[in-house]
């Protein structure tokens, strides 16, 4: 089993969770976060006093998957996330040894 | 002399607009403090409704509108602080308004004014520190200065035109609040960390409410319904429209783009402007004042960054300097909307320098707004530093980078997580409140 993690602009949320759920994927989790790579912050200015934001709003998306299926799920989200501008974020996929259903106490690919 | 009807109507509805300019000053502070003081920059302004309002129905109208306490032959400092205190006639009338609504009236002035100062503190002062300041200030500075300049005082014996309080109110707020600012010295990480607002739309709330509330304190200043009353009214709107435009202007030019802070900071220091002024200038005046002030106000904010003192707010560089331009204007461009009282015809004259009224109104215009400048300054300064030795006034520095409001009032301004309902010690005597 995978976990595939992305980190997405906000505003390419609806479009991943559609282009996921087209595909079948059963769930999945978002929270939102913070965070700079290449884009780095921007700056504000309040009575002339200018500030550097260097954190940006960011979504952070986590998938649980079968082995089978991963790439196409990050493929998926790379596809339905990018604008092509700097700052469209981050996919990566890690390896998970268990997963539990908590109601029913299923384990494995039975949980997903 | 019999009550005047509209007047006294006029008069009531003018100080509850003044009444809630204070709420939004709390608003316009709160919005430009971080998340973590705005609970304690809002109880300022707050706290100020209901000490001031107490203390000026004992003694301080006393003070600043009672019996003249006079300096042998000349006019003095300060009214007899009983003249009201239960005895006097207080359902007497002047001009047919009475007593009591010019007594509310004026309550609001006082009010706010004490208030204006709390944006100089920001994150950083201890509230009782706050509370002994502002009663000692408003005993010692603002309701003499009110007798001054208003109450048949020295000042006002000066000449000067001061319609609803550019020096008594502005000047006199914004010259303490840089005494304290210096007094309190720098917040931590100042000004090197990020200080920025943490709500824009309540800055902008703020200022609506005080440009609202304004209409009161200007065109009620003049105590009744009449031609006056609907120049300062006009005034009002003109000069803090361009002021609007003449801080959004600088600040384009000078970083780039118009902000809404800056708009809503524009708009408030056309209000300082045209409040010693709004009777005393023709419309168009009125609109260059506004243009002036606005755009003077945005390039006086950045003085604290050349000169290291840290007054938040730019309580300062908006009340101070929008105050002393509106305060000068007058001795420049005033105007003289004078009604022969005889023939009833408009006899209006120029009293400023660049209409034919030569030096003398510039000049009281002046030595009014710098002795009140030296007196608020010197006064605020004192107080600040005993409060200060007695440690009174700041707060620890782990308090203040923790946040103010949690230690000083055991709140917050909102909850950003709250994973578990949180439990009250309250609980076990809800059955007492009828559960």
């Amino acid at each position: 089993m995978k976990l595939v993690t992305a980190v997405i602009k906000p505003h390419q949320l609806d479009a991943v969770k559609e282009a996921l759920h087209a595909m079948g994927v059963s769930g999945m989790t978002v929270s939102e976060v913070q965070g700079y790579g290449r884009q780095k912050g921007h700056t504000e200015v309040y009575r002339g006093a200018e500030y550097t934001v260097e954190f940006l709003p960011k979504y952070r998306i986590d998938v649980l998957i079968d082995d089978i299926d991963a790439d196409k799920v990050v493929e998926a989200i790379v596809n339905a996330a990018r604008t092509g501008k700097i700052g469209d974020g981050k996919v990566w996929v890690t390896s998970v040894d268990e997963v539990v259903r908590v109601r029913t106490g299923e384990r494995g690919l039975d949980a997903l | 002399m019999e009550l005047n009807a509209p007047d006294t109507g006029w008069i009531l509805v003018s100080s509850a607009l003044v009444l809630l300019m204070t709420p939004g000053l709390a608003l316009f502070y709160g919005g430009l403090n971080r998340a973590k003081s705005v609970v304690n920059m809002m109880m300022m302004s707050f706290s100020s409704i209901g000490l001031i309002s107490v203390l000026w129905l004992l003694y301080g109208f006393g003070i600043a509108f009672g019996t003249d306490v006079p300096l042998g032959e000349t006019p003095g400092f300060f009214g007899n602080p009983s003249s009201y205190l239960g005895t006097a006639d207080l359902f007497a009338e002047v001009d047919g308004l009475p007593t009591y609504v010019f007594m509310a009236f004026q309550m609001m002035f006082a009010i706010l004014t004490v208030a204006l100062i709390s944006g100089a503190l920001s994150d950083r002062a201890k509230f009782a520190g706050w509370l002994i300041f502002a009663a000692a200030w408003f005993t010692i500075v603002y309701a003499p200065v009110a007798h001054m300049v208003w109450g048949g005082g020295f000042i006002g014996d000066l000449g000067v035109i001061d319609f609803a309080g550019g020096t008594a109110v502005h000047i006199n707020a914004g010259a303490a609040a840089l005494a304290l600012a210096i007094v309190l010295g720098r917040r931590v990480g100042w000004p090197h960390q990020s200080f920025k607002p943490h709500n824009v739309p309540f800055v902008a709330l703020g200022a609506a409410l005080l440009w609202f509330g304004w209409f009161g304190f200007n065109a009620g200043s003049e105590l009744a319904v009449d031609q006056v009353t609907a120049i300062a009214f006009l005034n009002t709107q003109v000069a803090t429209a361009a002021a609007l435009l003449g801080w959004i202007i600088v600040e384009w030019i000078k970083n780039g783009k118009p902000t809404l802070v800056g708009a809503s900071s524009g708009a408030v220091a056309g209000l300082v402007a045209i409040t010693p002024s709004c009777a005393s200038l023709q419309p168009i005046w009125a609109l260059v004042l506004g243009l002036v002030a606005g755009g003077v106000s945005c390039l006086a904010v950045g003085l604290k960054y050349v000169l290291k003192y840290d007054d938040s707010l730019d309580v300062f560089g908006i009340h101070f300097v929008a105050g002393w331009v509106g305060t000068l204007w007058i001795g420049l461009f005033g105007w003289d909307f004078a009604i022969d009282e005889a023939t009833g015809e408009y006899v209006g004259s120029g009293l400023g320098l660049f209409n034919g009224g030569g030096a003398s109104q510039l000049l009281a215009q002046f030595e009014s707004a710098a002795i009140v400048s030296v007196w608020s300054f010197v006064v605020a300064l004192v107080i600040g530093f005993i409060l200060k030795k007695a440690g009174l006034f700041r707060v620890r520095e782990e308090q203040e980078i923790e946040g103010i409001d949690v230690h000083e009032h055991k709140e917050s301004a909102y909850e950003t997580f709250t994973p578990v309902e949180s439990t009250t010690s309250a609980g076990a005597h809800s059955v007492s409140s009828g559960v």
